[in-house]
């Protein structure tokens, strides 16, 4: 009980992913323009990872190692299916509202990053509560975001009317806005310290993705890191042989050397 | 014709992948450090997204609408996806290696890369027969490489500035994406 309890605190507080992981940085950005987008946004990924990390955790030992990030891709996405469709029957006006940010929720990278990073190592009941957590986490990260742009640019918060419309500023309900009060708070966490992925001292990384993800753990990132390492491999073996031609080459010109001197 | 450039200008311009629908944001923010590697990237992605916009419209007309399965749009379209970007990296790097030496670190990052499914589940949406999804899918590629080469610059004339030391790093990234956005707004009157 004491571990259940362990992850509900590490995903919502301790690895937050909005705030510590800065993790699937699109629907933060796109669906946080009302608190009722943001919380319901929040609430239908965390759906989603509940089952997936409960699904993928049953079935880790029978999932071959080789085809595990297929494998994890099809069952989110027939989650994610499932969760559309519960939507348009029961809440059409938030599917309305969310579009095409419910169908990309198989794409975001907290659910294959729980999967990889945590599903896959542990046991079912452990798996299904970090994913509640974690959840959870994404949907406060994204709520309060949502409040705060829906105050400045609206005035109002879940629907209900604080600031008179003269002093609203729109900018903020729009997409600029939300580029901007992301900036105010990773700017307030370099200000006061605040463990984030972006202040992490996150050394130079040769990735092509930039590699100031850590924690990450898609499958995007282990091919390319494969990718990376053959390629170092191909390039030392190509100087190795280019070290031994030259070689060969000196050896053959001495020789040369030599015999041109005998004569 | 008209109808075609204007879907091109649509996508590229007015709804902006990056700057007004948010798809695609990680390598926007994570691989825009350098002009030369935000262009590989953009190119890559121009590759991927056009073939996918054609595959994935083809399988969609002529296997998902005949069979009356379209709920398994978003299973379908992802395998496809990622079945795709492994094909093309194969083929790249047996018969075009000079290309895939360029491509080759990209190409795994895009399977997970919301834009390409975003592009594939808008051309559904939007009911774009198969031509009219290539070529959208061809100005959402040129949209997403426009933006993150400008960033990319923008970031390379800015890394010497004096910054309040706060806002270095990511937050004046995103001030500057911020930027960028209400620029592009002003395509809205376009079309």
């Amino acid at each position: 009980m004491n571990k259940c309890m362990e992850r509900l605190y590490n995903g919502i507080i301790k690895e937050n992913p909005t705030f510590v992981l800065m993790l699937g940085m699109c629907p933060t950005l796109a669906t946080t323009t009302t608190a009722i987008n943001g919380m319901g946004m929040g609430l239908t990924t965390t759906a989603v990872l509940i089952f997936s990390n409960l699904i993928i955790s049953s079935l880790r030992k029978i999932i071959p190692d080789r085809v595990r990030i297929p494998a994890y891709i099809v069952i989110v996405a027939s989650l994610v299916t499932i969760v559309q469709l519960l939507l348009q029957a029961f809440i059409p006006s938030l599917n309305e509202s969310l579009g095409i940010f419910i169908p990309l929720i198989v794409v975001n990278c907290i659910i294959l990053g729980r999967a990889e990073a945590y599903a896959a190592k542990n046991g079912p009941v452990e798996s299904a509560f970090d994913g509640i957590g974690m959840g959870l986490g994404f949907t406060l990260g994204l709520t309060c975001i949502a409040v705060f742009r829906e105050l400045l640019g609206s005035g109002s918060v879940f629907g209900i009317e604080i600031i008179p419309e003269a002093y609203n500023i729109s900018i903020f309900g729009l997409a600029p806005g939300a580029f901007f009060v992301l900036a105010g708070l990773t700017a307030l966490q370099n200000k006061f310290k605040m463990p984030s992925a972006t202040n992490g001292a996150g050394g130079e990384s040769v990735l092509a993705c930039g590699g100031n993800c850590s924690r990450c753990t898609g499958s995007a990132c282990m091919a390319n890191h494969a990718t990376l390492e053959t390629r170092r491999l191909q390039a030392e073996e190509d100087a190795l042989a280019a070290k031994k031609a030259a070689v060969a080459r000196k050896q053959a010109e001495l020789s040369e050397k030599l015999d041109k001197k005998e004569n | 014709m008209k109808e075609l450039i204007l879907v091109i200008v649509g996508a590229a311009l007015v709804n902006n992948i990056i700057l007004s629908q948010f798809q695609g944001l990680c390598p926007f923010l994570g691989v825009s450090k350098k002009t030369d590697t935000a262009a590989g990237m953009g190119a890559a992605v121009i590759f991927v997204i056009t073939l996918a916009s054609l595959v994935t419209s083809i399988i969609y007309k002529c296997v998902l609408v005949p069979l009356d399965i379209t709920y398994l749009q978003t299973i379908a379209f992802i395998l496809v996806i990622a079945a795709l970007v492994q094909f093309v990296e194969m083929f790249l790097k047996k018969s075009m290696p000079s290309l895939y030496q360029a491509l080759g670190v990209f190409l795994p990052l895009i399977t997970t890369n919301c834009a390409v499914l975003g592009a594939a589940l808008t051309n559904v949406q939007k009911e774009y027969n198969i031509l009219f999804s290539v070529f959208n899918g061809l100005g959402t590629a040129i949209g997403f490489t426009l933006a993150i080469v400008l960033l990319a610059s923008i970031r390379e004339s800015i890394e010497d500035n004096d910054i309040p030391v706060n806002f270095k790093g990511s937050p004046i990234v995103l001030i500057t994406s911020g930027l960028m956005a209400i620029a592009f707004m002003g395509f809205a009157g376009l079309i």
